[in-house]
């Protein structure tokens, strides 16, 4: 069962859409006592880090999570803005993140991207995930993501990085610490690459 | 490496999927959410839908039509037709679509997409513009109501304006191109391309992936988008829905863009 962390934020609609076609039994929870009951955690995101962080503060949700992902190892996964908001702080607020791993979140400079349109880092990009991975097992090495973002995860330790991509430099497109993982890119709207990494997520052991 | 986004895009008139020429003569070319489910098996990058009867009729958005189109789509989408208000844009967003696109009611009164883009983020705010070159001399129009009304803006001031108030990306759609798969109007795109840096798309002319390979040696990462090409077959055409395959797609993208 896959349970989408609903605070107010993020198209928690694709992540339905495409679990209910894989016929796994999800749960849109915005309730501490639905997340309780998790077993693995989706947390989407989109938009501005502070206004994210500032909704799932007011959700009341923040102390069950913490609960449930540090106490209870419930593996979760954070997209996009969601992965975001899993490092300490990021430059484009000044709200601490949930910081379960260590990074902060930088904003591209633009002087290395050279294309007329620097940002945000829209399209279809190629991921190159670490070995032996289970989030990306039975994906091509390089496949293709589709992204749509401005803002990367420097990891403190280069131990989290989980994959990159490169657009303008190398950066990190998706994090892990065990059971926490983020990526960057949008695998509800990622065709097969993202419909068989959230199968991944859904289904096997992923630490 | 990012590759630019090759996104068919799909007309909708009375229901059905129609595609026209230089925006007349209305020709139906299928079901839209057929349509959506083969180009989810062809994987493409994105798709634009944009309902040609909702401005002109002075009607609401189709909502049930674009939640159907949403709950099928495993690709960003963007829908346009008869949005005028935050409201009406945010009703979308909630059904599960990625962007809206506006026409008229952003050429008209530019402050809502300011009004827009601070509720729902500017990168999923999106004009199109409907472009026409002047008979004579070598100015361009922005039309509106399917080409029936000439603003006598200039797209290329009114593409800056856009920008300045909080667009996250300009379609640049060619009257004079549409249908017509002759290629696509290099002109207005350049000098657009030229002033604006935020993501742009292109559409009305694309006639073969040649077409689309030409603007990839140009601009590199652009969106490129084409209708009657991805759903029209041969000389006669046809109805049938066609996308480049994954490698024939990487393929005409590295060999143009010279990297």
């Amino acid at each position: 069962m896959i349970t989408l962390i609903d605070y107010g934020l993020g198209n928690i609609k694709a992540f339905a859409n495409l679990y209910n076609r894989l016929n796994i039994p999800i749960t849109i929870a915005s309730s501490p006592e639905a997340i309780l009951e998790a077993k693995r955690l989706i947390l989407p995101g989109v938009g501005a880090f502070d206004e994210a962080m500032t909704l799932l503060n007011q959700s009341g949700l923040t102390a069950v999570l913490t609960e449930k992902v540090i106490h209870q190892k419930t593996p979760i996964l954070g997209i996009c803005v969601g992965m975001q908001m899993l490092a300490n702080s990021s430059e484009e607020g000044t709200l601490p993140g949930l910081g379960w791993i260590p990074g902060i979140v930088k904003k591209f400079d633009p002087s290395t991207i050279p294309y007329i349109t620097k940002l945000p880092h829209m399209g279809w990009n190629t991921v190159a995930a670490r070995p032996a991975s289970p989030l990306f097992a039975g994906i091509d090495q390089n496949g293709r993501f589709y992204f749509l973002h401005s803002y990367y995860y420097e990891c403190i330790d280069s131990h989290f990085i989980l994959s990159t991509t490169e657009y303008g430099s190398i950066f990190t497109s998706a994090v892990q610490n065990n059971h926490i993982l983020g990526v960057q890119f949008h695998p509800e709207k990622s065709h097969n690459n993202g419909v068989q990494l959230l199968k991944n997520f859904a289904l096997t052991h992923i630490n | 490496m990012l590759n630019p986004r090759i996104i068919p895009c799909l007309l909708i008139h009375n229901k059905g999927l129609v595609k026209t020429v230089k925006f007349k003569d209305p020709k139906y070319v299928g079901d839209p959410i057929n349509a959506v489910k083969i180009f989810n098996e062809k994987e493409v990058d994105e798709l634009i839908v944009l309902d040609i009867d909702a401005t002109r009729n002075g009607v609401e958005p189709d909502y049930k039509l674009i939640e159907n189109l949403a709950n099928e789509c495993r690709m960003p989408l963007c829908y346009g037709g008869g949005i005028k208000t935050p409201e009406q844009a945010k009703k979308i967003f909630n059904l599960g679509v990625e962007k809206v696109t506006l026409s008229s009611s952003v050429v008209h009164n530019p402050s809502l997409v300011t009004e827009l883009a601070n509720s729902v983020g500017r990168q999923s705010v999106v004009a199109v513009l409907d472009v026409k070159k002047r008979m004579l001399g070598s100015r361009y129009d922005v039309w509106t109501h399917n080409a029936t009304i000439n603003t006598k803006i200039d797209p290329i001031e009114m593409a800056q304006e856009l920008v300045s108030r909080g667009v996250g990306e300009i379609v640049i759609n060619s009257i004079d191109q549409d249908g017509v798969m002759k290629g696509y109007d290099h002109t207005i795109i350049e000098k657009i391309r030229a002033v604006i840096s935020t993501p742009m798309t292109v559409l009305g002319g694309a006639g073969s992936l040649v077409d689309i390979g030409q603007l990839i040696q140009k601009h590199k990462i652009l969106g490129i988008s084409a209708g009657s090409l991805f759903v029209f077959k041969g000389v006669y055409k046809a109805v049938l829905i066609n996308y480049p395959k994954p490698e024939e797609k990487e393929r005409l993208i590295s060999e143009n863009r010279g990297i």
